[in-house]
């Protein structure tokens, strides 16, 4: 078995564990810090830095989604949630230009 | 940690863990290792198979290339947790500090390869734009790189702008270079299982 279906089948099981798995957040919220797209305004600030600009996150942005009435708990599963989906978006965009770039290739070197 | 349950929200045997662990290393776990306890049901026990996979798993790059990889994402990403973390374990893995920093300082004239060279910056781009097309994979395959070696690259690229966005977020305290040196001869030796 070829070692890149293992890194990829590791990363597809961290995805599905964050989207679907045992949560305080439901899945639609998971899904929206995920994809960082429809979050709501007390979330957004956070959420948008995790997926664009991390090292620009602060106390106040945490402070800002707590005072929403999110507990702790479905925060961690929030941010975690958005980072994953970032990752996730560079790496299915790197395969794609691999694939892309390789597409004729492919084939023939198939051993 | 910026959240509370990540400094002393962890089960009664994981604080043991802990605490025994802070008693034979003398240490204190740092944060990157305490986030993969906390309910490890929902991150922590595939973050670490994932990441182990890519960053230990089989692959025609070295270990140390691997480090570097983590390093140089994590530098983009200003993420200063990590970037002293595999920082530290590239120079170790290398044994070569002036190589990293060389790589970290100006990839353009550090002294590596053309074919890692190439990865790293396309990994930089990836990084930093959030895409890559074909023509910058073209690149990389016309220094030497194979299809297979540039898909595990990205494996590497995904793990640390997955770690580095979670070590901003939550905040991560960071280590003395000792306390980082220490870590990277826990990874070298451990991996990340």
């Amino acid at each position: 078995m070829p070692a890149e279906d293992k890194k990829r089948a590791a990363h597809q099981v961290l995805v599905e564990r964050v989207l679907t798995g045992a949560g305080k957040a439901s899945p639609e919220q998971r899904a929206r810090a995920f994809s960082n797209a429809g979050v709501p305004p007390p979330l957004q600030a956070l959420i948008g830095k995790v997926a664009t600009s991390p090292a620009q996150v602060t106390d106040a942005d945490f402070a800002t989604a707590k005072a929403s009435g999110l507990s702790e708990d479905q925060l961690f599963e929030l941010v975690v949630s958005a980072a994953v989906g970032q990752a996730t978006r560079m790496y299915d965009a790197g395969l794609a230009a691999l694939a892309e770039a390789t597409g004729n290739e492919r084939p023939d070197n198939a051993t | 940690m910026r959240l509370e349950i990540l400094n002393s929200g962890y089960r009664p045997d994981t604080k043991l863990l802990f605490a025994i662990i802070r008693m034979f290393s003398g240490r204190p776990l740092p944060d990157a290792a305490k986030l993969v306890f906390y309910r490890p049901g929902f991150y922590g026990a595939a973050a670490k198979k994932f990441t182990h996979e890519a960053m230990r798993g089989p692959s025609a790059w070295s270990v140390a290339d691997r480090e570097l990889m983590a390093a140089f994402v994590s530098s983009v990403n200003e993420s200063a947790f990590c970037v002293g973390a595999h920082t530290a374990t590239a120079e170790r893995a290398y044994r070569d500090r002036s190589k990293v920093q060389a790589v970290l300082a100006d990839l353009e004239s550090a002294p590596v390869d053309d074919g890692l060279r190439a990865t790293l910056r396309m990994l930089g781009k990836l990084t930093r734009e959030g895409k890559a097309g074909a023509e910058d994979m073209r690149d990389v395959l016309s220094a030497g790189v194979s299809p297979q070696q540039i898909e595990d690259a990205l494996a590497v690229c995904a793990a640390f702008n997955t770690t580095g966005r979670l070590a901003d977020a939550f905040g991560f305290q960071l280590l003395s270079p000792e306390d980082f040196d220490a870590g990277a001869k826990y990874l070298l030796k451990r991996g990340y299982k």
